[in-house]
């Protein structure tokens, strides 16, 4: 009984102080969607408003055609993970998680079944009777994820459920929870500051700073052609180059300071846009860089670099004086050297670029 | 659009009915005092006149300059001693650390006059000491009477609090603060003055001002010891009590003085707390490491030597209460008849406690939880005075509630002076800040998530409450609920005012025998309340698994 929950002009305050202006959105139903962005820019606010841990100043949330601005959290049918997990530590595992169907008028019969069934799917039936304290942390993050879903609640929200668990744990369980979540179907909004997380999770993520909703889209879309400079520079890494753009017959010129241009075609500047020569920001991430062998391309001089086995990474001055950051899948051949000339090419398929104020992406995706 | 939650719940009642409580019981006693500190009661005007009589003559002035003096002094010396003795215990690996740690801490879990009487018995004129130095070395004893004594009784019972509290703030300093201090070429006596002592002062003044308002309120060591060293408390109760002369009024203005004072000292207090304040939690806390050599014996021999002096007046009247006694007079020879007698004429008392204390402690412990809650979980306006009314037991001083409650509940409506109920009204009042410090303290360690996620799953606040936050909490009202209990049983500033024959507890009974002179029956029944207080202690330190209490 997943829903399609609708936020519409939604505001948030806290006193005179703003968090959340006007943000509007639509979360599909089934849909596992991330709440994306640094610490403080409203997400876990926004989580919490549709939760009903948080008062609306302003808006709506629907649960399809449902207002529940006003319905208590309990009423909400909603199950929440928590970050510090929140599981109560007075309760076995199997007390946990009856908790909520205890509040349901089960009988006893139905909460044990159901119970039973939950922890197989979580995998972790062997722990039933277990106090919380004898659990590791993986194991607890489990007993969270079912206790939440065994009411089969209509919205499932997470609140940096990983975040507490080390780095590799990290990795098993967001795909134990992108598996559970898939088999369930619960319409789920998951809040992280991790990007890589997020995109190993989600159907969708919308990447926030300061209340406002930077870029909505898929994993792919939102590291391939980021909405603006914040977004490029958050999701992954990436050199943000100054240079121009001026315009040809049919396409387009690139200009990365005097020595280096590239024509570019899958460009699109706004209508009203009619200069000839603009300038503008280029995103260039580490793997869109190419060495030339036949020292075309702009001048650059190792500074020194990391071997990190399948990659290694160098770290480059610019003819400008800008460090830039490159990839190269590593070689058997002896690693550049610092002080060595190398020459640099873009991937312009792939590169993005943006107006001055890296606000806007000039580059169409279709040509992905 | 509104909020989405009601913030008008069940808990704003609750917060209501705790604060009428407050008014009731707290503020009304206060204003009523502060009413007749300027009410002329036979010609019905309004003046300064009991203030100007108080500054006036110098046997007034004398007293509170007294008490300023005996303060100061005690607390001083109760952070010079028990400085030095907490750094020792974390520092050195004694023999017997955690006995000591209890012992030590039972030192000081005794009424104050106990100990004053055990002194005179030991240190008076007629003392066992004295007597023993003079006819053995033919020297005669400096005075144990006067301010002399009451700065002794009343360091010694306060070294265990500060010591208490600094032992907690060295568990928090880290090890490599000192370390790296010692990197830096700083070690020995320059490394404690330059790091150590500046990471534990906070400690020292929150322990300090603890002291301080202790100290302020004895009244017990200087009734009996003290002789023409009168102290404010001292001057209060002889004012209100008196037979010939007693003037209410006079004693509530010098209750007022007393309590504006307090409070200067308290807000000053926390005004150079605050800025002196910062949180350490230490990953590697400091050990006590082995010892060896001179350092080893030197150490052990201050602290046990510590511990012997801080124990001796309980040991010598559990001993005393042993003794054979012909009328007033210790003679030769061991008997049970002290006991019999306690047992015989005033075993009431006994039953009188017992049933005050418990009483007393059932409502504490409700109204902690409840006051504990609504205070951390549902910060506003109203819980925030209420919050400030709970420190009020920490600057009036006993003495002075006590002659609050009666001079506002001696007529009617509310006549219940003399009742049982004002008893258990002031123990209370007074008791409650120990439970609701401890309550609070493991509240705030409870994550909000928790309570959350109870009310995401469906279940409503008095369901989350009962089912998940209280049982959480119930470790730390218990221990908070046992120095309660411990504190109630021990209680006499208050009691000495309230009691009637009817209500009278053994700490009162221990006092009336001690002033008659019946030393073979106030030392069995202060064994009594040692017994119980030993136990009660014990059962505290196993069911918070603890190996010392933090006040």
């Amino acid at each position: 009984m997943s829903v399609t929950i609708t936020i519409k002009d939604l505001v948030k305050k806290y006193g005179d102080t703003t968090v959340i202006p006007e943000l509007s959105l639509e979360i599909k139903k089934g849909e596992f969607f991330t709440l994306l962005g640094p610490s403080g820019c409203g997400k876990t606010t926004l989580l919490r408003m549709i939760a009903g841990f948080n008062s609306i100043e302003g808006g709506t949330i629907n649960f399809n055609e449902r207002v529940i601005n006003q319905v208590e959290p309990g009423k909400r049918n909603i199950g929440m993970v928590f970050q510090s997990y929140a599981i109560f530590p007075h309760l076995t595992v199997k007390g946990n998680i009856a908790f909520g169907l205890e509040n349901r008028k089960l009988s006893k019969a139905e909460i044990s079944s159901k119970v039973d069934e939950i922890l197989k799917v979580v995998q972790i039936e062997q722990y039933k009777d277990r106090m919380p304290k004898n659990l590791s942390g993986g194991q607890q993050q489990r007993v969270a994820l079912a206790r939440a879903i065994v009411i089969r609640p209509d919205v499932l929200l997470m609140d940096e459920p990983l975040s507490n668990l080390d780095a590799k744990l990290r990795v098993d369980m967001r795909n134990a929870i992108k598996d559970i979540q898939r088999e369930v179907g619960i319409t789920t909004v998951y809040v992280t500051h991790d990007q890589e997380e997020a995109m190993a999770v989600s159907d969708r993520i919308a990447v926030m700073k300061s209340g406002i909703i930077q870029h909505l889209g898929t994993p792919q879309e939102i590291y391939q052609r980021p909405a603006n400079v914040f977004v490029a520079t958050f999701i992954g890494r990436t050199n943000i180059i100054e240079g121009s753009l001026t315009r040809q017959a049919s396409s387009y010129s690139l200009h990365f300071g005097s020595s280096y241009s590239e024509e570019i075609s899958n460009i699109q500047l706004p209508v009203s846009n009619k200069q000839a020569e603009l300038n503008v920001k280029i995103s260039v991430r580490p793997e869109e860089f190419i060495i030339t062998e036949d020292q075309t391309g702009m001048k650059a001089t190792i500074v020194h670099s990391v071997f990190l086995g399948q990659n290694t990474h160098y770290f480059v001055d610019l003819e400008s004086g800008q460090r830039v950051e490159i990839t190269q899948e590593s070689k058997t051949a002896q690693i550049l050297e610092p002080g060595q000339i190398i020459y640099l090419k873009v991937k312009t398929d792939k590169i993005n670029v943006y107006d001055a104020t890296g606000e806007l992406n000039y580059t169409r995706g279709d040509q992905l | 659009m509104k909020g989405t939650r009601k913030r008008f719940d069940v808990w704003t009642n609750i917060s209501f009915l705790i604060f009428a409580f407050y008014i009731l019981f707290l503020a009304l006693p206060l204003f009523t005092m502060l009413f007749k500190s300027f009410y002329n009661g036979t010609t019905g005007d309004f003046s300064l006149a009991y203030f100007v009589k108080f500054f006036s003559k110098p046997y007034y002035t004398n007293a509170l300059f007294n008490s300023i003096k005996v303060t100061v002094c005690v607390t001083a010396l109760a952070a010079i001693i028990a400085t030095p003795l907490a750094y020792i215990m974390a520092t050195v690996k004694i023999k017997g650390n955690s006995t000591i740690r209890i012992l030590i801490l039972l030192s000081s879990m005794s009424a104050p006059f106990i100990g004053a009487y055990s002194w005179i018995l030991l240190l008076g004129r007629s003392g066992v000491i004295t007597k023993f130095v003079s006819n053995t070395f033919g020297i005669t004893m400096p005075d144990i009477y006067g301010f002399t004594g009451i700065l002794v009784v009343l360091t010694l019972q306060m070294v265990p609090l500060i010591f208490m509290y600094v032992s907690g703030a060295l568990k928090n300093v880290d090890q490599s603060l000192m370390e790296a201090a010692e990197s830096m070429g700083y070690s020995g006596f320059s490394k404690m003055r330059k790091v150590l002592l500046p990471l534990i002062t906070p400690t020292l003044l929150a322990g300090g001002l603890l002291v301080f308002m202790r100290a302020l309120a004895d009244f017990g060591t200087p009734m009996l010891i003290g002789e023409g060293f009168k102290t404010v408390p001292v001057l209060i109760f002889n004012e209100f009590i008196s037979e010939v002369g007693g003037d209410d009024g006079f004693a509530a203005a010098i209750s007022v003085i007393v309590v504006l004072f307090a409070t200067a000292i308290f807000l000053l207090q926390k005004f150079v707390a605050n800025r002196k304040a910062f949180t350490m939690s230490a990953l590697h806390p400091i050990e006590a490491k082995k010892k060896k050599g001179i350092g080893n014996i030197a150490a052990h021999a201050v602290i046990y030597l510590y511990t012997l002096i801080a124990l001796l007046p309980q040991l010598y009247v559990i001993y005393t209460s042993f003794l054979k006694s012909n009328g007033r007079i210790f003679v030769d020879g061991f008997s049970l008849q002290s006991y019999r007698d306690a047992f015989n004429n005033i075993g009431g008392v006994i039953t009188n406690t017992f049933f005050l204390a418990i009483v007393s402690l059932v409502v504490i412990i409700l109204l902690a939880i409840l006051i504990a809650y609504v205070t951390v979980r549902r910060k506003n306006a109203l819980t925030n005075t209420l919050d400030i009314f709970t420190m009020f037991p920490y600057i009036v001083p006993g003495s002075i509630l006590g002659i609050a409650l009666l001079i506002t509940f001696n007529n009617k409506p509310l006549a219940i002076s003399g009742t049982a109920l004002i008893m258990i009204i002031s123990f209370v009042i007074r008791r409650l800040p120990y439970t609701i410090r401890s309550s609070a303290a493991i509240l705030h360690q409870i994550n909000d998530g928790i309570e959350e996620a109870a009310i995401s799953l469906g279940a409503s606040q008095m369901k989350t409450f009962f089912k998940i936050t209280l049982p959480m909490m119930l470790a730390g009202v218990v221990s908070g609920a046992i120095l309660s209990w411990i504190t109630i049983i021990t209680e006499l500033s208050t009691s000495i005012i309230l009691y009637t024959g009817k209500t009278k507890t053994v700490t009162v009974a221990i006092y009336t025998e001690v002033i008659r002179g019946n030393y073979g029956v106030a030392a069995a029944l202060s064994t009594i309340l040692t017994v119980i207080t030993v136990v009660s202690l014990l059962v505290f330190l196993r069911l918070s698994g603890q190996k010392e209490v933090s006040l």
